[in-house]
């Protein structure tokens, strides 16, 4: 069967899946629309909560950024993961127990303040949108490539499938969609980096492959030794050391890890299950599926970086494979021959070097440079929407639940029933879809700034609020507020200046003490807590039944007030 | 607060302490700061600093959840917070059967 029939069946089969779940997953309540109702068992809980957190980002492009970047990748790796460890063990199980529906519930009832409130949600909107528009971009991509239709053609089927789950079936039907999405993702990309393992190293395990010998054939040595070698000669750095400063890669690392333990899309998926210790352990779970995917992207990286660097290095044009040539029509791959010998060379030196690679392909086309069948390449398309769609998802959801119950229900219109709130909430989502829509078909240039802005802002605003929080009850509503005032707008000037007003003054003489853009937000964090802790020592102290509600929150079973 | 729940809340902070202290020392220390040095230890086709940044940490990471879990248990089982926990659930399940 050719490629493309393949793709169709791989893609409507699992389509057909996730509609059969939102038909099946309808919500009927508020509780149900923004948190499943809380009967999400922990299992699922995990499931739901790796494919809401891995976006497109992780599966097309995380193993790429790895790949060209060597060590220094290593920032993702752990930052995407390691503000799990904080989640479970400083925030999902004591927000769980609060009991409510959002992050700026939470915020604002703990703060006792509006302006909070409004903070917080502006916060959560700014950060959700900026996450959405990339994954309906990856939607577009993933269609126009292996499905070969218009990409605007591409984000309107995805904006359908996600609009109709949603909409009807709100955090339990996106929930349910989420676990067939996390299966259809984890295969599509264990699949061919098993394969890939086995052929290049005979080990089928990949986390131990890209540590093993290399099979006869291929010339045996380490992997990474070889890796090494090859980029020694070609004028790179060593795969396996690094090229940005120490306190650079450790503030970048800083941010994403507090950053992704403040987003709220991940925070509310801990309010869907029953118990305190549910959220204990549907974080260990949720980190465990992530992980599985986290740990397989850096083998993936290598095995790429090795495979493209033999294949392209002095080779001759004319006799690239197949896919060099599918991946140059779309122009994610491009050859300029300047010295005019017909070979291509791929070297570190940009007045040399004649081949521009996107580091997209590593994932996308990892399994036709393995030469894969074509059922594992159809596969992965299946996946990469999996891991856009389940993400959307999720972020739409917030978007909404922000708009109808944090603005309209708990600020502006407070009188309104439960009725009227859901409706507000399936109105709010199909707008969101349509903005998402808008900015996957006519994407900003800055999407890939706006991804530092996303972490910056989460973690210097949502991380130190949700923290001091729970584990200060002198913590009052001038200290909080001020603090995430000063960490954002700290955060947020900073980031605009380099990659906005003046983006040719972004190299690392002039950043602030060697801090680029993507690691400012552990800064204004730390802005934050200094400033909170500061303020809060000269204002008066939090009301009685808010320092009630902060110890009976520390205590699982005892709901906050 | 009473005294039992204020020690609960002691002893489970004490476990943080410590687990956050390994969390730090894995991250930052082992697979940023002391990265260089630690690869110059060797194991198999890995170098120790590379693998604590690329593998090691998230492997960590995972245990270090899985280990809370387990001492929370024996916490909440410690000062009967476990019971009050499922008693919640059950009422709550039940709340909600009634209502759909």
């Amino acid at each position: 069967m050719s490629l493309q029939v393949l793709t169709y069946i791989f893609v409507g089969l699992s389509f057909a899946v996730y509609i059969g779940i939102a038909i099946w997953s309808r919500a009927t309540s508020t509780k149900e629309f923004y948190i499943a109702g809380a009967h999400v068992s922990p299992l699922a809980n995990g499931l739901a909560t790796a494919a809401d957190w891995m976006s497109a980002a992780s599966f097309i492009s995380m193993a790429g950024i790895v790949s060209f970047m060597g060590r220094d990748g290593s920032v993702y790796l752990m930052g995407w993961t390691g503000g799990y460890v904080l989640l479970a063990l400083m925030i999902a199980p004591y927000l769980r127990d609060f009991g409510k529906f959002t992050v700026p519930d939470f915020i604002g009832d703990r703060y006792y303040s509006q302006l909070a409130r409004m903070v917080a949600v502006v916060c959560a909107i700014f950060v959700s949108f900026t996450y959405v528009a990339g994954q309906m971009r990856g939607v577009g991509v993933v269609f126009s490539r292996f499905l070969e239709v218009d990409i605007n053609m591409g984000v309107f089927i995805g904006m359908g499938i996600v609009f109709f789950y949603a909409v009807l079936g709100g955090m339990k039907g996106i929930t349910y969609t989420q676990v067939a999405q996390y299966c259809v993702l984890i295969f599509a990309y264990m699949v061919p980096a098993v394969f890939i393992s086995i052929l290049m190293t005979g080990q089928f395990i990949p986390q131990l492959g890209f540590g093993s010998e290399m099979t006869d054939a291929l010339g045996g040595g380490y992997v990474l030794d070889r890796l090494d070698g090859l980029h020694e000669e070609l004028g790179f750095s060593a795969y396996t050391s690094g090229d940005r400063a120490t306190i650079d890669v450790l503030f970048i690392t800083a941010a994403l890890i507090m950053g992704t333990a403040g987003l709220p899309h991940v925070i509310i998926r801990f309010f869907t299950v029953p118990s305190v210790r549910a959220a204990r352990k549907s974080a260990g779970y949720a980190l465990l599926f992530i992980a599985i995917l986290y740990t397989t992207a850096p083998a993936i990286a290598a095995f790429a970086r090795t495979n493209l660097l033999n294949t392209v290095t002095n080779a001759n044009y004319e006799t690239m494979p197949e896919w060099f040539r599918t991946w140059e029509n779309i122009n994610l791959i491009s050859f300029e021959d300047k010295n005019g010998d017909g070979l291509i060379q791929y070297v570190a030196d940009p007045e040399v070097n004649e081949l521009t690679v996107d580091r997209d392909i590593i994932v996308l086309a990892n399994p036709e440079i393995a030469g894969l069948p074509n059922w594992v390449i159809a596969l992965v398309a299946a996946g990469g929407l999996a891991a856009a769609l389940s993400t959307a998802a999720g972020l739409l959801l917030v978007i909404s639940t922000s708009i109808s119950h944090d603005l309209l229900k708990r600020n502006l219109m407070p009188g309104i029933s439960e009725k009227q709130e859901l409706k507000f909430a399936r109105i709010a989502i199909f707008f969101a879809v349509c903005i998402a829509g808008y900015f996957g078909i006519n994407p900003p240039g800055f999407v890939a700034q706006v991804v530092a802005f996303a972490f910056g802002l989460a973690a210097s605003s949502f991380f130190p609020a949700i923290v001091m929080g729970i584990f200060s009850t002198r913590m009052n509503k001038e200290g909080a507020v001020s603090g995430m005032i000063a960490g954002i707008v700290f955060t947020a000037s900073y980031i605009i200046y380099f990659k906005f007003i003046n983006p040719a003054a972004d190299v690392s003489t002039n950043w602030w003490l060697g801090v680029s853009p993507e690691g400012i937000g552990t800064v204004g964090m730390l802005i934050n807590f200094a400033l909170a802790l500061l303020v809060c020592r000269y204002t008066a102290e939090p009301p009685q039944d808010v320092k009630d509600m902060v110890l009976d929150i520390r205590i699982p079973g005892k709901p906050g007030s | 607060m009473s005294e039992s729940d204020s020690n609960y809340w002691k002893e489970n902070i004490r476990l943080l302490k410590i687990l956050l202290s390994i969390w730090f020392v894995v991250s930052f220390l082992m697979s940023v700061i002391f990265v260089d040095q630690l690869d110059t230890i060797r194991i198999g086709g890995f170098k120790l600093g590379f693998w604590m940044a690329q593998q090691g940490s998230v492997y960590v990471y995972v245990i270090l959840i899985f280990v809370y879990l387990k001492m929370m248990d024996r916490l909440d089982h410690k000062y009967h917070h476990e019971e009050k926990d499922i008693l919640s659930e059950e009422s709550s399940d039940e709340l909600n059967n009634t209502q759909s």
